[in-house]
């Protein structure tokens, strides 16, 4: 069997709380375990090498959305980024258009919210709600499958960091925000008109603001049909608009 | 000293806190949400499977109701839950998914006609109804005799912790992200809220409530090999602990699941098995129904996680680098159903085994999953010790598991808890004992206590945070595991006390402002290893084996000396193991009395009340033209302790309401 191969993690490090602290990259070395993900690698790191290493993980099994960094470039989940995919040199940097906590760590959390606020990104039911003694309300079983492929959003941010008109515009709502319009829009427990949405997603910080570089699209790792969502969506939104 | 008042502060995002929080807002209070993380990103999204709740809709499903998902529940807790509570439980769990439904939940629907199955290895033709098309469907889950669990999918707790999420913003609930309880704030006997700590600033902060509610999820972190997020690490358990007064109920009862992917422990669902996959040794052999001739894969979690230990046990698991493991077999289910109900297992296996489902096996061993056990409550919620004090979710005893939880069953409580604790917590704001008046003094003590242990973190102990983190965990998988006895019990409580000891010595190497996350590590485990403790001690002192606590040295229940619930209390800081007391289960009061669970050894130690009991059961079960309804209040009346909005019929397709 072949030594295990040595990685150098180039990782971003910076404390906005330390007034000592400046933005710098830190080379650690770290012998490569089969099976090894990003997760293991900086779990490692922190509980033999660097204590003070910050960086987010909470399922670690690709499911919540919490390890968006980018690697070698590209957002990803670290979670779930076996490190015998990557060269033997990784760079990690935070995801860029949130706030950074400290180092690996950035502030998705608020941004997400803040976007779902403006976007009344939420279930708008018709009133009274149902009566819950009785039956549910019936749904076209293809229907409720076509309403989850675009539920599956996992707020990661990963699109959000690969938008070209994010860094143009910050009050862009991105790829997330609109996929959330998108699910709302298709689905028929939701009350409000196009023209409602149109008020929300009509402007260039909604949908006409994309510059249909989808970068989204390739990034996103639950592979939302993001690219058609928007174009669709735009489709709507102009015959709503006009 | 900065001090943020509500009415209602809700310790932990996932969906018992938040479904908690939207019930009070909507009775006119305040409610502020606490969460270590954005609280859709708790542990509540990793959820796949589903949610059991009664609706019979599938051919399966048929005449499946309350009183089914009751008798499955109870015999599914090994007669350790509390019945009324289950009761209630089965009787909302329709409401709650309904309600689910209404705010969005993408939940699979029935599709009328045929479809091909995988039922016991076998392909099945059923056939749904044409009255059931475009109703809520349900798959069959471990431990019930009908398919009751709905599902989204395989990403269930997603689609609901995002659905309750997004009705907590729609209800103008702020969530404080990325904010830690350290301690509850007590004056007396009734609680005040908490002292928090902001993890990316690392302020110390007072939150004052009328109502504090403790929705913190599970401990999983407390074992080195678990299915649960890395920020289950069980502080709600010992936030209350800490008080001396607030008691958990059977820490003991530890669950670990069948399948988890080896040797990283994510989880793939019990919905595989559920589905019609096989569990395979190394040979190949399906060996389930080997042991388990009735319920094979499927029978309730603790029993098939045990057969599978005892067939490694035996040499028949498949070898690795990494030790045995044995195999999931979902081969056979085809590519087109993997990629429509299990797409979540796929993906897993794909970046995590670099594996294709449908066509190479999984490789699987037992893992721990779920904390039965948890802050004791009254049904209402709220704790019986600390006036002001509720819990629901994973992190709460009230108690609807007892020794073994059920697949689908979790999900379900979170709503369910939330819903009917949500209600207690309003009442109690807007009744007598609701108002609290507290001194500053006492707020301003109990922050610079914080403060205190914090800095003695910082002042130059010698012990490692990590290191003793790791033995710990290390302790736990290997003594207080799946297979339990009284040396190795031994062993564990007396090294987890030396680890307890030397975690006052902790010496925290930085201490740069901000986050830091090894102080953080410091502290919790300093709370991990009491939790752990109550574990330990409690599974020692049980002599018996009861659902998911095995004692090979004593083998059978015991309901003649252990039909009891542990109380595990930590009056003295300065100790090192918790007092543990104990609560009878009432016999004479159960509806249905203990037996055999239908899966499982059948050799348990009868309790000398249950033959008059089960005699009066049977003979009120043989009064002709009863409906069942009014059997089930002959037998163990309940309603009158739900909150009147929860208290009605739930209607079914073949069921109307009366
Ligand atoms: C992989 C996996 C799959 C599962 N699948 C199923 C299934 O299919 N069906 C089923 O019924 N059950 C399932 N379960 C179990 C179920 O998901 C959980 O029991 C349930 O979601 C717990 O919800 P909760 O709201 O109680 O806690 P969680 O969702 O764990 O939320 C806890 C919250 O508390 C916060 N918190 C914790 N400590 C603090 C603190 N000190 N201060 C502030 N905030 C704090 C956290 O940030 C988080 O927001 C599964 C569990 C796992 C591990």
């Amino acid at each position: 069997m072949s030594a295990p191969r040595q990685i150098r993690l180039n990782v971003f490090r910076h404390n906005p709380q330390d007034p000592a602290s400046t933005p710098h990259l830190q080379t650690y070395l770290v012998e490569e375990a089969p099976g090894m993900t990003l997760f293991l690698a900086l779990s490692e790191l922190r509980e033999r090498q660097d204590p003070s290493l910050a960086f987010d993980f909470v399922c670690r099994a690709g499911i919540c959305g919490s390890c968006g960094m980018v690697v070698n470039g590209r957002p990803r989940l670290a979670c779930r980024t076996l490190t015998q995919e990557l060269p033997a040199e990784i760079t990690l940097l935070p995801l860029p258009a949130f706030a950074l906590i400290a180092d690996l760590s950035v502030d998705s959390g608020s941004w997400m919210r803040a976007m779902t606020e403006r976007l009344q990104a939420w279930l708008h039911a018709a009133d009274p709600a149902p009566d819950l003694s009785r039956l549910e309300a019936r749904m076209d079983p293809d229907l409720a499958d076509q309403i989850y492929e675009l539920d599956r959003c996992i707020e990661c941010g990963c699109c959000v960091a690969a938008c070209g008109t994010v860094q143009m515009r910050h009050d862009f709502v991105g790829a997330v925000g609109l996929n959330k319009i998108a699910r709302f829009g298709l689905d028929p427990r939701d009350t409000r008109s196009d023209a409602e949405f149109y008020d929300l997603v009509g402007g260039d910080e909604g949908v006409f603001g994309c510059m249909t570089l989808l970068a989204c699209h390739d990034v996103c790792p639950k592979e939302l049909p993001l690219q058609t969502q928007i174009a669709f969506l735009r489709r709507r939104m102009l015959r709503a608009g006009a | 000293m900065k001090i943020v008042y509500t009415d209602v502060l809700v310790v932990g995002g996932g969906l018992a806190g938040l479904r908690v929080a939207v019930g009070v807002r909507r009775r006119g209070l305040d409610a502020l949400v606490l969460s270590l993380v954005p609280p859709k990103r708790s542990h509540s999204a990793a959820a796949q499977g589903g949610m059991q709740a009664s609706l019979a809709n599938t051919t399966k499903g048929e005449g499946d109701n309350e009183d089914v998902h009751f008798e499955d529940t109870v015999r599914g807790s090994d007669w350790g839950a509390d019945q009324p509570v289950v009761r209630m439980f089965v009787n909302t769990a329709p409401k709650a998914v309904r309600e689910l439904a209404a705010w969005g939940v993408p939940w699979s629907r029935v599709r009328k006609g045929d479809r091909e199955v995988i039922i016991n290895g076998q392909r099945v033709t059923l056939t749904e109804s044409e009255a059931a098309h475009g109703l809520l469907a349900q798959r069959d889950f471990g431990g019930t005799r009908k398919w009751r669990t709905c599902y989204v999918s395989d990403g269930t707790g997603h689609a609901m912790l995002y659905a309750v999420g997004d009705q907590a913003i729609a209800h103008g609930v702020p969530v404080h992200e990325r904010k830690e309880a350290l301690a509850l704030l007590r004056d007396a006997d009734r609680c005040c809220g908490a002292v928090v700590r902001d993890l990316a600033t690392g302020e110390l902060v007072a939150y004052v409530s009328r109502a504090t509610v403790i929705a913190t999820g599970g401990a999983g972190r407390l074992y080195r090999v678990t299915t649960n997020a890395v920020i289950c690490e069980g502080m709600g358990a010992a936030l209350a602990l800490e008080t001396g007064v607030v008691a958990l109920g059977n820490m003991e009862a530890v669950q670990f699941h069948p399948t988890g992917i080896f040797p990283a422990g994510i989880l793939v669902t019990e919905g595989c098995r559920g589905d019609g996959g096989l569990l395979r040794d190394a040979a190949g052999h399906r060996f389930m129904p080997d042991y388990e001739p009735e319920k094979k894969e499927l029978a309730s979690r603790d029993v098939v996680s045990r057969r599978m230990a005892e067939h490694i046990r035996k040499g028949h698991g498949a070898p690795s680098r990494f030790g045995p493991h044995l195999w999931l077999d979902i081969t056979q289910l085809g590519r087109a159903h993997i990629d429509r109900n299990l797409r979540e297992v796929k993906e897993i296996c794909r970046y995590f085994l670099g594996v294709d489902p449908a066509e190479a096996w999984i490789p699987v061993h037992p893992a721990q999953h779920y904390t039965m056990g948890g802050i004791r409550t009254r049904h209402s919620g709220e704790s019986p010790t600390l006036r002001g004090l509720f819990s629901a979710g994973e992190a709460a005893c009230w108690d609807l598991h007892g020794f073994n939880r059920l697949g689908g069953n979790s999900v379900a409580e979170t709503v369910v808890a939330g819903m009917i604790v949500g209600e207690f917590v309003a009442d109690f704001c807007q009744g007598p004992g609701g108002e609290i008046s507290i001194p500053t003094a006492l707020v301003r003590d109990a922050v610079a206590a914080q403060q205190a242990a914090l800095d003695a973190l910082l002042g130059g102990g010698t012990e490692s945070a990590d290191a003793i983190r790791v033995e710990m965990q290390q302790v736990m998988t290997d003594r207080v595991g799946i297979f339990r006895d009284g040396a190795s019990l031994t062993l564990a409580v007396e090294a987890l006390e030396a680890l307890l000891l030397r975690s006052r010595r902790i010496g925290v190497r930085s201490n740069a402002p901000g986050p830091n996350p090894e102080l953080v590590t410091a502290y919790r485990v300093q709370r991990m290893l009491k939790v752990a403790l109550c574990i330990a001690c409690g599974a020692l002192a049980r002599e018996e084996s009861r659902g998911a606590h095995f004692r090979e040295d004593f083998p059978r229940r015991d309901d003649a000396h252990w039909l009891q619930r542990t109380l595990a209390t930590w009056p003295d800081p300065a100790a090192t193991r918790p007092t543990l007391a104990y609560e009878p289960l009432q016999v004479e009061s159960m509806e249905l009395p203990p037996g055999w669970r239908g899966y499982g050894e059948r050799n348990h130690i009868e309790h000398p009340q249950t033959p008059a009991r089960a005699a009066s059961v049977e003979a009120a079960r043989a009064i002709p033209g009863l409906h069942r309804y009014d059997l089930q209040r002959e037998l163990m009346a309940y309603r009158h302790l739900l909150p009147p909005s929860l208290q009605g019929d739930n209607e079914r397709l073949g069921e109307p309401l009366r």
